[in-house]
């Protein structure tokens, strides 16, 4: 049986335990003359926990483990027959010897046919043992469960418990992604600076991570430097926020300060209007319509324009993230008491000298911490430099021209079929965690900064 | 004295609300200018995209002889229909009607002008009404990518013959077809019915329509009930301290996380780790959900605090359980604030193709998925397929994409909003 199978044969055996339990307590309450500790529903609730959810936790764990342990055991057995041949040739043979039991492949190798018979047997060995454990075990604990369904058991605190003990699992799950994410990163990573030191990696000024597979292949030296790399992301957030951060807060200010709440109530919903729209229409945007305009204007200007020019992509990005940079800085400014406003404008100040005097002054670590999360946001953005921009690695700061950024080269390096072991692919998540490390940093600072102009004014 | 002071204070005063109109017309025209952006980037793609509601088709008569298809005892053979030349039937069709193309080159460009998927519609259709065997039929046969370009406009014909896709002769010839009244242009049903191919007439959205719709339903059934349940074990369960404070701040960090950080932890963990399908739709809704769980938590908490006291109060005082007044009278006064953050959690994740870049939801993918561990592509990923090509019959595909996807997601905000509106009356 598989997976989905399983799952609905757990659920139709929980409903059924429901109300067997239910039934089965109500009935002892009547001839016992006693009532039930509990309301009935819980000693219902507490059999479908006990059939479903350890059946079910051991369904998943098997799912994601079975085949890695699977796997593990037949890697040993290959490096036992083929002792002889190297080690990076068993995984191959692994991969061989699944595909010969799948049917896939054939091979002359008689050895690896007779594993991959051993294979496909206990391959099915295992899933039958799988069925008769789930089906075991769930029965086994609707029965223990069922026992124990009666009037003066207080089932109320016992399934309580275990409901606020999978509550606690749910929030640490958050904490669990975080782990997962360093630690992947992490593993990845070390294994690339390994392979190529990681001072190296951090300044060296050449990124060209093809490596050549003739020594005469051009521009293949494998090389990772990331110093362009960083250098062309700081160049387009630099092009995106010195767009966005005017536009963004003066329409902010506007909006708070100046607007008839008729117009604010129709702004701020269509502005948001421009967050909502996915970031593939603005890389389709800036790629296809953006990029070409630049060319034209440069061309007619007698300059010379990159077709993947920074300034397309940086320009583009800055209109995304005018909505998130508005919203923000108008939170900010809410934040500043009410009271600080009405002393500048009972002083008789203007409401433009209040907003520049005493408003944007009182707001400014806010402020700040707002600009660093869209920054933060803008080195992250994915899809519009991959489609804007290139993927040569020039060190430059001129924006006509054009660079690439650490997210292409993520996806530039890991989509399409790579091989695992290539320090080309592992660069990527070097690069990834470098990206993590940065957009973290930046968070905690916008953390930190908010949290200052919060206490200022508690 | 005091008049000497009013004095200075009237003439700065010009000044003064001068300086205060430019920050508010500053302002203002800021304001302006994302508006203004919004209808550009709006109306350049309808303007691109709109046209893809219509394809060319040639009319075309054509006989398929009974033994192309039935065997001797009249019975549709799998094997013959197999050996047919298709292409070729609907090929000298389309030869009789420009009986002056002469020789192997201009027979060739003839033949050009219709689909190269032509014969494959022809033999479904004749496979579903064998009754049209061996006698002549018109049918409407779509026309290649660049004839559909250039009958709607959008071939540049000033360019040199040899620069462009079709020759003088072959938009002569499709001019014809126009006059004769053998070309129109009909609606493009095969957009929304068919998934991707490599001819852009045969391509369309419902593959990636699907993958998309089963990656979010896994998204929503992972991520709504884990967010709920973090958001009640914070707000009411959660003892402050260290351990609080450090779930807290990793929700708060994980959702200002770069959404590629997320493929990437899908690709080594779920792809290489755990062995899961490459390009399935269950690992993207993984991915996804893991990427939106940290908005609908916080969205989740938000509305739950903003639940009156009283009810859980109320509750307790009663003689309720903490978690009865939880689950039973706070979660079900908190629930449309939690759709509506889960509403904009979902949107989040349906526009996101970063991470499924990571997980291989690029791949070509002809079929519609059948199930969630098919491989298959995602709508904003079939865009960035599309608007990758270099066809620009491709082009004008992604743009009427686009327009979907984002009518879509508006149309999600807008419930989102309604939702949170009638939360707001009903306190």
């Amino acid at each position: 049986m598989d997976f989905s199978t399983l799952t609905l044969l757990l659920i139709a055996l929980s409903g059924l335990m429901y109300v067997l339990c239910c039934n089965r307590v109500r009935r002892t309450a009547q001839t016992l003359q006693q009532r039930p500790k509990s309301l009935l529903r819980y000693y219902g609730q507490n059999a479908v926990i006990w059939t479903f959810i350890p059946a079910f936790c051991f369904l998943l764990l098997f799912a994601f483990f079975h085949s890695i342990l699977l796997e593990q055991y037949y890697l040993h057995i290959i490096a036992d027959v083929y002792a002889d041949s190297p080690e990076n040739q068993h995984r191959l043979l692994l991969a061989q010897m699944k595909n010969i039991a799948a049917g896939i492949l054939s091979s002359e190798d008689v050895q690896l046919q007779n594993l991959a018979q051993d294979f496909a047997a206990s391959e099915t060995l295992v899933y039958r043992a799988r069925t008769w454990l789930v089906v075991l075990l769930a029965l086994g604990l609707a029965g223990f469960a069922y026992r124990k369904a009666v009037p003066h058991f207080r089932v109320r605190e016992s399934v309580e418990k275990t409901l606020q003990r999978s509550f606690l699992i749910a929030a640490s799950l958050a904490i669990f992604t975080t782990i997962a994410i360093v630690a992947s990163l992490l593993f990845e990573a070390v294994r690339f600076f390994y392979a190529y030191p990681i001072f190296d990696f951090l300044t060296g000024l050449h990124w060209s991570p093809n490596i050549a597979l003739h020594a005469d292949q051009v521009g293949s030296s494998g090389a990772f430097g990331m110093v362009p790399i960083l250098a062309g992301t700081l160049l387009i957030a630099l092009i995106a926020m010195s767009l966005a951060v005017p536009i963004g807060l003066c329409s902010a200010i506007y909006m708070s300060e100046f607007a008839h709440p008729r117009f604010r109530n129709f702004c701020k919903p269509t502005l948001e209007i421009l967050a909502g729209i996915p970031t593939v229409v603005y890389g389709f945007f800036a790629a296809l319509t953006a990029a070409p305009f630049f060319r034209k204007i440069g061309l007619s200007l007698g300059l010379e324009v990159s077709s993947e020019s920074a300034l397309a992509a940086g320009a583009v990005m800055g209109i995304m993230i005018i909505p998130f940079i508005s919203s923000l800085s108008d939170d900010v400014i809410r934040a500043v008491p009410r009271s600080l406003r009405d002393a500048a404008l009972g002083l008789g100040a203007t409401r433009a000298e209040m907003v520049t005097k005493v408003l944007l002054p009182a707001a400014f670590p806010g402020l700040v911490g707002a600009f660093l999360l869209a920054v933060s946001r803008a080195i992250g953005e994915t899809m519009i430099v991959v489609m804007a921009v290139g993927t040569a690695a020039n060190l430059t700061f001129n924006p006509l021209e054009s660079v690439t950024t650490v997210t292409v080269q993520i996806v530039g390096l890991l989509t399409g079929d790579t091989v695992f072991d290539s320090p080309k692919t592992l660069s990527a998540f070097a690069l990834g965690i470098t990206l993590f490390v940065i957009t973290l940093g930046l968070n905690i600072a916008a953390l930190a900064l908010s949290r200052r102009i919060a206490e200022r004014y508690e | 004295m005091r008049q000497h002071y009013t004095a200075i204070i009237a003439k700065s005063l010009q000044a003064r609300h001068r300086r205060e109109r430019g920050l508010k017309y500053l302002g203002l025209i800021s304001i302006l200018f994302g508006f203004a952006f919004l209808l550009i980037l709006l109306g350049n793609i309808a303007s691109n995209g709109l046209s893809a509601l219509w394809q060319s088709h040639i009319q075309l008569e054509v006989t398929v002889p009974a033994d192309a298809v039935l065997d001797e005892h009249g019975a549709i053979s799998e094997d013959m229909v197999f050996e047919t030349n298709w292409n070729g039937i609907v090929q000298k069709s389309l030869r009789t009607e420009f009986p002056d193309a002469k020789g192997m080159r201009a027979r060739r460009a003839v033949g050009k002008l219709v689909s190269a998927n032509a014969g494959f519609w022809l033999k479904e259709k004749i496979l579903a009404n064998p009754e049209l065997l061996d006698s002549p039929q018109k049918f409407w046969f779509k026309t290649s990518d660049e004839v559909d370009q250039y009958i709607k406009g959008h071939m540049d014909i000033s360019v040199p013959e040899s620069d462009r896709r079709l020759s003088d002769q072959q938009l002569a010839w499709a001019d014809t077809l126009v006059e004769q009244g053998l070309l129109e242009r009909h609606f493009n049903t095969t957009f929304f019915t068919q998934a991707d191919s490599r001819e852009p007439e045969s391509a369309g959205i419902l593959g990636a329509v699907v993958g998309s719709a089963m990656a979010m339903l896994v998204t929503l059934v992972l991520a709504l009930p884990l967010a709920v349940m973090s958001a009640i074990y914070l707000e009411y369960f959660a003892k402050p301290g260290r351990m609080t404070d450090f779930i807290e701040v990793n929700i708060n960090n994980l959702a200002a996380v770069p959404s590629i950080v997320f493929g990437l932890l899908g690709l080594t963990v779920f792809l290489n780790f755990f062995n899961m399908p490459r390009s399935a739709p269950l690992v993207g809704g993984m991915v996804l959900s893991l990427m939106t769980l940290p908005t609908i938590i916080i969205a989740a908490r938000a509305s739950i605090r903003a639940v009156p006291p009283s009810i859980r109060d109320a509750a307790l005082g009663l003689g309720a359980s903490k978690m009865q007044a939880a689950l039973d009278h706070v979660l079900p006064m908190a629930m449309p604030g939690i759709l509506t953050g889960t509403i904009i959690g979902m949107a989040q994740a349906l526009g996101e193709s970063a991470p499924l870049l990571m997980i291989g939801m690029v791949a070509f993918v002809v079929d519609v998925p059948a199930a969630i561990t098919d491989p298959a592509t995602a709508l904003p990923v079939q865009i960035y397929i599309w608007s990758d090509s270099a066809e620009r019959a491709f082009y004008e595909k992604a743009s009427l994409a686009i327009l979907f996807l984002v009518a879509f997601l508006i149309l999600m905000n807008m419930a989102a909003v309604l939702l949170r509106r009638r939360f707001e009356r009903h306190h």
